[in-house]
């Protein structure tokens, strides 16, 4: 943050506007009247039993998925923009810019039949990169701030453990310095020791970046040990929210008192 | 079945007026791919049946039609699609570049400068630079109308990572006014250079695929590469043996068992009008004092 910034904090506005987000399937409720605010740097954890709504939310909130009500206000360059309204172009242009999308299978967010090196390059091409050792430079280092030997950078993500392929998604994710990452399950799939190392890994680039992010999980660990803030959802429905600690450890709400007390398995 | 059977250069006019106003949506549009309804023609697609259809749209009477492959004249398919318009359009036909109005053409574009009396007619068996790595069409259509081309250069990426160098040679992507990223079709990209700022209208058609796409005269087109490596259309370092021509496109030929090599012009007219000029090279002589 630069001084100006600092000396002038009316400017601040949140990072994301959430109002009254609606999205049905049919008759069904994916997600209903969802709202929150995330502000700069701050990581949201979303949790809640299987079906509850949590990926038909985080599509929404992504552009990946048309709401049937409800506001995404996004801060962008020029200020704060629904980005519902917002024409395609414009939305895609965020989507590689300053949105960052990290799938629960690795095979939905990176190129197999492209190299390592291609995979963590290609959004540095997208917006404009035309210097192949730049490329690489920058591929080399976040292979390694993600644990991938930079000898590895040849090889294509077929050749890759299912943890690797997840951590190279989110280098390729990264990579260009999003403002804002959605993460659905990023470590779902994964075996246990395997899912210790990559949040340990997300902790510190969250941390070192100063990242913002909206993390859906299962899983009440990931959102203990990365997320500020946290949201429960149940049928589509947001039940209870606040900052995480407290959440977890004085529910106020029947379901999140379930959740916590892991009766209920999510 | 006799001439009369067939229609001026066999398409019905009303077929031929759908493929001109897809020509035409091309040229307004330099690079982008225009759908048309390609039809049916009496020749398997491979022989180039886009490019049939968009001569068969241009040919007026009075045109004189060059067709040529890898260059030449005389190939199989180059003799069959000039004898074929020959006999439903009637019009004249020649091997001189500089003497065609008309030239149809598959995998490279005349040595011979073109002219804004010309036409170049490319066949052309896939159209989409961005099926590579992206096989979705609607996906592809998406790409191009939002101008989200970084794709193209993952490809380049990865050859280098692969070759050390941009190892694409032939299908080289170019960028057409710094919009459209086009396919130019498999020439050489020892060609690339000459489709930009062509004073020759430059036509492309995908039978198969069903596209049409043009190049206006003098249109700007820019072969894709990274700062620190520059395209290159990679001139072969020999003269042809024939004709000397130092500035020529060369095919590699075999010439005896003990595997003795030439190298010749991959453009016969070129080299032959360049011999009767009275140039030779290594191995030729020139025209008239040849036995
Ligand atoms: N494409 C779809 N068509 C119809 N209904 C859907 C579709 N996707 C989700 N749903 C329904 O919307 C509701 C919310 O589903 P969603 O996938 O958002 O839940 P989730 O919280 O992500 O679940 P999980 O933890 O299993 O991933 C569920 O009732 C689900 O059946
Ligand atoms: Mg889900
Ligand atoms: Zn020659």
């Amino acid at each position: 943050m630069t001084q100006m910034e600092k000396i002038v904090p009316a400017t601040e506005v949140p990072l994301l506007q959430v109002r009254d987000l609606t999205r049905r399937y049919g008759a069904r409720i994916g997600c209903a009247d969802v709202s929150f605010d995330l502000w700069p740097g701050e990581v949201l954890g979303i949790v809640g039993e299987s079906g509850s709504g949590k990926s038909t939310l985080l599509s929404c909130l992504a552009g990946h998925l048309a709401p049937d009500a409800g506001q995404v206000i996004f801060d962008t360059a020029s200020g704060p923009k629904d980005t519902v309204q917002m024409d395609e172009p414009e939305r895609r242009r965020l989507s590689r810019t300053d949105w960052a999308y990290v799938h629960q299978n690795p095979r939905d967010g990176l190129r197999m039949g492209v190299t390592a090196g291609g995979n963590v390059g290609e959004r540095l091409m997208a917006v404009g990169a035309r210097h192949y050792g730049a490329i690489r430079d920058a591929a080399t280092d976040w292979l390694g701030r993600v644990e991938i030997d930079a000898s590895r950078i040849d090889d294509r993500p077929s050749a890759f453990s299912g943890g690797m392929q997840q951590r190279l998604q989110i280098a390729r994710n990264l990579v260009t310095g999003p403002r804002l990452v959605f993460m659905d399950e990023p470590t779902g799939g994964l075996d246990v020791s395997v899912q210790a190392r990559l949040l340990d890994l997300l902790r510190g680039l969250v941390r070192e970046m100063g990242l913002s992010a909206i993390i859906v999980t299962h899983d009440l660990a990931v959102v203990r040990l990365l997320a500020d803030r946290l949201m429960v959802m149940k049928s589509g429905r947001v039940v209870e929210q606040g900052l995480t600690d407290q959440v977890l450890d004085d529910p106020q709400h029947a379901y999140t008192q379930l959740l916590v007390s892991s009766v209920l398995q999510v | 079945m006799t001439e009369q059977a067939y229609n001026f250069a066999y398409l019905d006019e009303q077929t031929k007026r759908m493929i001109r106003r897809a020509i035409l949506k091309g040229v307004a549009v330099p690079g982008y791919q225009v759908p048309f309804a390609s039809r049916e023609m009496p020749m398997p697609y491979g022989w180039g049946t886009g490019g049939v259809q968009v001569t068969a749209a241009c040919l007026t009477p009075g045109d004189r039609l060059k067709v040529i492959d890898q260059g030449a004249d005389d190939t199989t398919n180059a003799v069959s699609i000039r004898s074929f318009f020959s006999r439903t359009a009637g019009v004249a036909v020649t091997e001189a570049t500089a003497e065609a109005t008309l030239i149809q053409t598959r995998h490279r574009i005349p040595e011979h400068p073109l002219t804004e009396d010309q036409i170049l007619v490319y066949q052309v068996p896939i159209p989409e630079p961005l099926r590579f790595l992206e096989p979705r069409e609607p996906e592809t259509r998406k790409m191009h109308s939002l101008e989200e081309y970084g794709l193209m250069h993952v490809k380049l990426y990865e050859d280098i990572a692969r070759h050390g160098a941009i190892a694409t040679s032939y299908d080289y992507p170019v960028k057409v006014e710094g919009r459209y990223v086009m396919d130019p079709s498999p020439i050489p990209k020892f060609d690339n250079p000459k489709l930009s700022g062509c004073p020759a209208l430059q036509l492309f058609g995908a039978g198969r695929e069903q596209r049409i796409y043009a190049l206006p005269p003098y249109t700007r087109v820019d072969s894709l590469d990274f700062d620190d490596h520059p395209f290159d259309p990679s001139k072969a370092d020999h003269d042809c043996d024939l004709c000397g021509a130092g500035d020529s496109y060369l095919d590699e030929v075999i010439i005896d068992d003990a595997g003795g090599r030439m190298f010749v012009c991959s453009d016969t007219d070129f080299c032959r009008s360049r011999r009767a000029a009275g140039h030779a090279g290594r191995l030729g002589t020139p025209a008239g004092e040849a036995a």
